[in-house]
């Protein structure tokens, strides 16, 4: 188990209080000025030498994505954009940092910006984050109160102007080329990649979008050095992550954990085990909805980092592990997924937009044993179709749930829907759902 | 869902003097030239200034007054969904029912609400003060199950407790938000440990 002394979020659990003076008794803000001192090349190499891998869903090396950004500030300036919105079911744990955390994530705001050009940063919080919007409002005043940000921020001679943005409920805004979309002050639909963001993003000048737990550790592995980030956790998966235990469990909780902590313990030690015994357990999501489920026999040995989660056929997303034990309905829980995605896909692109819908019916249906067994073939079938076919990672964030359903759960799915389409019975009903069945008779 | 648009639209609507002063502030956020960036905002500003819902007549204004075309507003506004294009109750429930939120028991305060507040969502209570709408997930699945009224998360409920919840706003008392199990954030329950110095501090 990780050390406290090893934690970055000492106020996780808001012991301290979330102001300037706090935050300074913390450790914030310090020795802000001598870090960048060290200058650009300096942050970035750190960075990249501490593997820290982005925390909001896809694990891109963060240096690395810093390293995309022009050298030199060109005719256009340059943005950093931090994403807040946070809203993948499952995952609270940027909620906390702009509540509790403000200024390691405002310190964190100014070091990247420093890092990559840019003389602005827009905070893109969820809109129904009104509380911790006004939480983080507060400390920005406070920190340009006190010179730490806006002309010479901090005495580092660079200006930066830190401004928030709220979104209004849309998940795809999550996403980085909606959010810029969203931020520009229209409808939150993905752009093409590429070109990436990095060269042409906000306002088509380069930008850079970060998670808010990717940017407030920045600080932190800038002072404890890098070797200290990539000692925890393994090669490739290293540091900590604030993992959110909600679900069938006895003590739901956020926590930060050492990367790769075994799942059993995280959630034995730390959210006071399944209800209803380990032995209760039925399936664990282990990264937030859009990640895969994971049946008990995995989730007794597997750690949680990301390439363990990937070995797994499922990943660790935003580490937002749901469990689920015996006493839930495993199909209805997925279909409730599946409701969501229904819900929030843009419409941008056909096969999401009509597939979300569709795999949503045939749940609803499976749940309540009306498909008949060809459906369950059909379904796989329309994951594979919206997979890999749409704009933004949206299409496989809403198939991979239902298609870590079949791979694990097909049976459970057979056994409650095992009758023949009611085409084979010789019933000609023209509303029939698995009427693409009938066609095979009139080809 | 569909958005749908409210039948009664109001003919003219204007920014007051506070809204305008805040619109005005919040434009300078952005490049010059970018005003567009602040449709988001300014629909929250015409929302909170008209009692909490968007006529058709405040987009037309926030088009000019952003110098941008009515239809560009409009997306935004039908696009979006915590704009609320109908008249909704002073007291504004939405309840998560997303799967974290359902795990945990979130179908049983839509119950609650369908009988102490309106039969069907985004229905008015008959005393005029409260209505309810399912939404999907809050992002606060550890304090699971919860409910935002207004501008406030109400977290760690039950059916009992929403209950409670329900009458005080009946009799116009005030409620507390935050967790309804007494917890201070996302901490767990029982059997904390980590982070032990500072909880002993």
């Amino acid at each position: 188990m990780l050390e406290d002394k090893d934690r970055i979020f000492k106020n996780l659990y808001n012991d301290y209080g979330s102001d300037l003076k706090s935050a300074k008794d913390r450790g914030d803000w310090i020795d802000t000025k001598s870090l960048c001192e060290k200058g650009r090349d300096w942050i970035i190499t750190e960075i990249k030498d501490s593997q820290l891998r982005g925390r909001g869903g896809a694990g891109f090396p963060t240096g690395l994505k810093w390293s995309f950004a022009p050298k030199k500030l060109g005719s256009k300036p340059h943005y950093l954009v931090i994403n807040a919105d946070e809203s993948e079911p499952g995952t609270c744990k940027d909620r906390d940092i702009l509540r509790f955390e403000p200024h390691k994530l405002i310190e964190g705001c100014l070091i990247s910006s420093y890092a990559v050009n840019a003389h602005v940063c827009y905070i893109y919080i969820r809109g129904e984050y009104i509380t911790e919007g006004a939480k983080l409002q507060k400390a920005i005043d406070e920190a340009y109160e006190n010179g730490l940000i806006g002309k010479n921020s901090a005495g580092t001679g660079w200006d930066l102007d830190i401004y928030i943005h709220y979104g209004a409920g849309a998940y795809i805004c999550g996403e980085e080329t909606a959010l810029l979309e969203s931020l520009e002050g229209k409808k939150g639909q993905p752009r093409l990649k590429p070109p990436f963001p990095a060269l042409i993003g906000l306002y088509g000048c380069p930008t850079i979008v970060n998670n808010v737990e990717t940017i407030s550790v920045v600080p932190t592995i800038l002072r404890r050095g890098a070797k200290w980030f990539s000692s925890l956790g393994r090669e490739k998966n290293t540091g900590t992550k604030i993992y959110c235990i909600s679900g069938n469990v006895n003590n739901p909780c956020n926590v930060e954990e050492e990367m790769g902590i075994p799942l059993k313990d995280l959630i034995e030690k730390h959210a006071g085990g399944v209800i209803g015994g380990w032995d209760n357990l039925k399936a664990v999501i282990p990264g937030g909805s859009s990640m895969p489920l994971l049946p008990k026999h995995i989730c007794d040995k597997i750690k949680m980092d990301f390439d363990a989660c990937a070995e797994n056929k499922t990943g660790l997303g935003t580490a937002g592990v749901v469990v689920i034990n015996n006493d839930q309905d495993i199909i209805k829980c997925m279909a409730r997924i599946a409701r969501f995605y229904k819900h929030e896909s843009c419409g941008q692109c056909t096969p999401c937009r009509e597939g979300s819908g569709w795999m949503w019916r045939m749940l609803e249906r499976m749940a309540k044993g009306e498909a008949s067994r060809e459906e369950v073939d059909m379904l796989m079938d329309v994951t594979k179709q919206i997979e890999g076919h749409t704009i933004c990672a949206f299409g496989e964030g809403s198939s991979w749930p239902v298609q870590g359903l079949l791979r694990h759960f097909k049976k459970e799915i057979e056994e409650r829907n095992n009758f023949n389409p009611l085409v084979n019975t010789g019933q000609k009903n023209p509303y029939l759902v698995d009427q693409h069945l009938l066609e095979k008779e009139n080809a | 869902m569909i958005k749908k648009i409210f039948k009664d639209q109001p003919e003219i609507f204007e920014f007051n003097e506070q809204s305008k002063k805040v619109a005005e502030k919040i434009i300078t956020n952005y490049p010059e030239g970018k005003q567009q960036s602040a449709v988001m905002a300014l629909l929250y500003v015409a929302q909170r200034q008209n009692n909490n819902w968007i006529p058709l007549a405040a987009m037309k204004y926030i088009a000019k007054f952003l110098d941008m075309p009515y239809i560009k507003v409009y997306e935004v506004a039908t696009f979006y969904t915590m704009y609320n294009l109908a008249p909704v109750g002073q007291y504004y429930f939405q309840v998560c029912t997303t799967t974290p939120c359902m795990l945990r028991g979130a179908y049983k305060l839509v119950d609650v609400c369908k009988k102490k507040i309106s039969e069907n969502e985004n229905e008015i209570s008959k005393d005029g003060k409260m209505s309810w709408i399912e939404v999907e997930c809050l992002g606060a699945c550890v304090n699971a199950p919860m409910v935002q009224i207004n501008d406030d998360y109400f977290e760690d409920l039950d059916e009992k407790k929403l209950e409670n919840l329900i009458e005080l706003i009946k009799q116009n008392k005030t409620i507390k938000p935050g967790s309804y199990r007494g917890r201070k954030s996302s901490e767990p329950e029982h059997n904390r440990i980590t982070l032990m110095e500072s909880k002993n501090a």
